[in-house]
């Protein structure tokens, strides 16, 4: 073996193991993870955890239902103003606008994703609860405020992949659509967003995850009381904040309660994850 | 004496500071196949895209001179686009299958006028397939994804999908460049049929083609148009050398 082949050898061992060491980091936290919570979720039952309505944890009642309701609801509330907000600034961006306004505000957009959770999280609680608590009333800590805020933090994610698959659309679709009689939107509409669906579902699950996995912004805005909210202007506690709240002085099984709530979300999670990697590879195989 | 059915007039068309079409003057008259033919780059395409204006799409796109389809100034103040564009169909080099049906392919841009009557958009369907030389063999399976189509059928389907639309006159750009012999041949014999209803210009890189299916040929060189005339005068005793000289495979 020559020294090149050998070093070439070396080189290619030295990336396998650094690969190694990245992956095998996510297997250990997910044993660790599944090993500290899965434990106490036997002992009490997956029932008690997952429909159980009160987390007392002092008395020994680890109801995880009223968060994972409240997950649910703000993941919901942050697709409702996300979603359409993110798809129609992709499609007014790839479709609508000026090139030269596009490179300008792709950028502006993307550079929302570099915002610090926490500033998102002052911004609500400074100025968005005070504007809740006084027009529609309640604490303003609330599902509503911490829908907003999430809907907000996940417009980069949904407007950057919908922009990758609408600009992955070949033109040919476009011009056979335009050749045909159809307007610029009717196009859009008919044409363009079907043949992009399946990458912009992709992307609005990956935002999904976004939303369902950000705990500061959240904390910071949606009150956290540990009750099933009653409406959008109550406030309500949510998986990750759940963790991040009481894990500083949790001991015991508080503290397995706690692994036991992170093995939910991180189920839900690979749920997500799963669902847009299929989309997406079924695109692609289109 | 022929009616005239487009009219171009001292027509330049320019993408940015480059000129691509200079000075066209031609007729085109109804109920005739129109070839035009000239090597890669020459304006073919260009000037098929100013006749419904779907260089309209391409930035910096700009034009000068005139025009006429049926009489009307296609670059006037008044003018419909999209309507344009429904009388004078395109057909593109690559079969573009919109992701849908064969069904719904067809029907397209006939939804887009509103109409959703389903024994009627029925009709069209089987009407436009069959003059397309398409119906026999997708008969059965309207309802599957045209994308499933081979390349010779998803191209019949293009032109039953502008056919579709009524038009007036259909354009094809090189209708058959990707295609096998035998598929080749039954859209040329498709066109033959077709003259009767419409008025064709084919644009082909394949000078055969136009020598079989032409009643007249074009033959664009640079953005020029080098000269125009029966198909069986420009092939037998073309007026200009360079015309001789691109038919005899000398450039191009």
């Amino acid at each position: 073996m020559t020294r090149l082949e050998k070093n070439d050898r070396l080189v290619r061992l030295g990336l396998l193991m650094i690969a190694l060491s990245a992956i095998s980091v996510l297997a250990i936290i997910t044993l660790f993870i599944f090993e500290q919570g899965t434990p106490i979720m036997f002992r009490y039952g997956f029932k008690s955890f997952l429909l159980g309505q009160d987390w007392y944890p002092s008395e020994k009642s680890f109801g995880l239902l009223p968060m994972i309701v409240g997950s649910l609801m703000v993941t919901f509330g942050a697709l409702i103003i996300g979603v359409p907000l993110g798809l129609a600034s992709a499609i007014f961006l790839t479709e609508f606008s000026h090139r030269r306004l596009t490179r300008i505000l792709k950028p502006v957009i993307e550079l929302l994703a570099g915002i610090p959770s926490v500033v998102y999280g002052f911004i609500g609680l400074m100025f968005l609860v005070p504007f809740i608590r006084d027009n529609f009333g309640g604490p303003g800590l609330s599902v509503l405020a911490a829908s907003l805020i999430l809907g907000i933090m996940i417009l980069p994610t949904v407007i950057s992949i919908a922009i990758d698959s609408i600009r992955a659309v070949p033109d040919s679709y476009r011009e056979g659509s335009i050749a045909l009689g159809a307007t610029r939107w009717q196009t859009v509409r008919m044409v363009v967003l079907p043949a992009a669906r399946s990458g912009i579902i992709a992307g609005i699950i990956l935002g999904m995850g976004r939303a369902i996995g950000e705990t500061m912004a959240v904390i910071m805005v949606a009150g956290n009381a540990a009750d099933i909210p009653g409406s959008i202007l109550a406030p309500v506690r949510t998986l990750t904040s759940n963790i991040a709240l009481e894990m500083a002085y949790a001991s015991e099984e508080h503290r397995e309660a706690l692994f036991a709530t992170g093995v939910i979300l991180f189920i839900i999670i690979m749920i997500l994850n799963t669902i847009a990697n299929v989309t997406s590879t079924r695109q692609r195989k289109k | 004496m022929k009616q005239r059915g487009i009219l171009v007039r001292d027509f330049s068309h320019y993408y940015g500071e480059n000129r691509s079409l200079n000075n066209i003057n031609l007729d085109v008259y109804r109920n005739e196949i129109l070839g035009i033919i000239g090597p890669a780059r020459s304006g073919k395409s260009t000037f098929l895209a100013c006749l419904n204006r779907l260089n309209d799409l391409i930035p910096g796109s700009r034009v000068e001179g005139k025009i006429l389809v049926d009489d009307q100034d296609i670059y006037g103040p008044e003018v419909d686009v999209v309507a344009l564009r429904r009388k004078l169909g395109m057909v593109f080099a690559t079969p573009v299958p919109l992701p849908l049906t064969i069904y719904e392919n067809i029907v397209f841009g006939v939804r887009l006028l509103g109409n959703n009557d389903r024994g009627e958009l029925d009709r069209i369907v089987e009407d436009s397939l069959e003059k397309a030389g398409l119906w026999a063999e997708v008969k059965d399976r309207l309802h599957t994804s045209a994308l499933k189509l081979s390349g010779g059928q998803q191209q019949r389907l293009c032109i039953a999908r502008v056919l579709a639309l009524k038009p007036q006159y259909i354009m094809l750009d090189e209708p058959t460049s990707g295609l096998d012999p035998i598929s080749t041949m039954k859209i040329e014999d498709s066109l033959r049929t077709l003259k009767k209803d419409y008025t064709i210009i084919l644009v082909t890189n394949n000078t055969k083609q136009a020598a079989r299916v032409a009643d007249r040929t074009a033959f664009f060189l640079m953005g020029e148009l080098v000269e125009i005339d029966e198909t069986r005068v420009v092939f037998t005793r073309p007026s200009d050398k360079r015309t001789e000289a691109y038919l005899e495979g000398k450039f191009g």
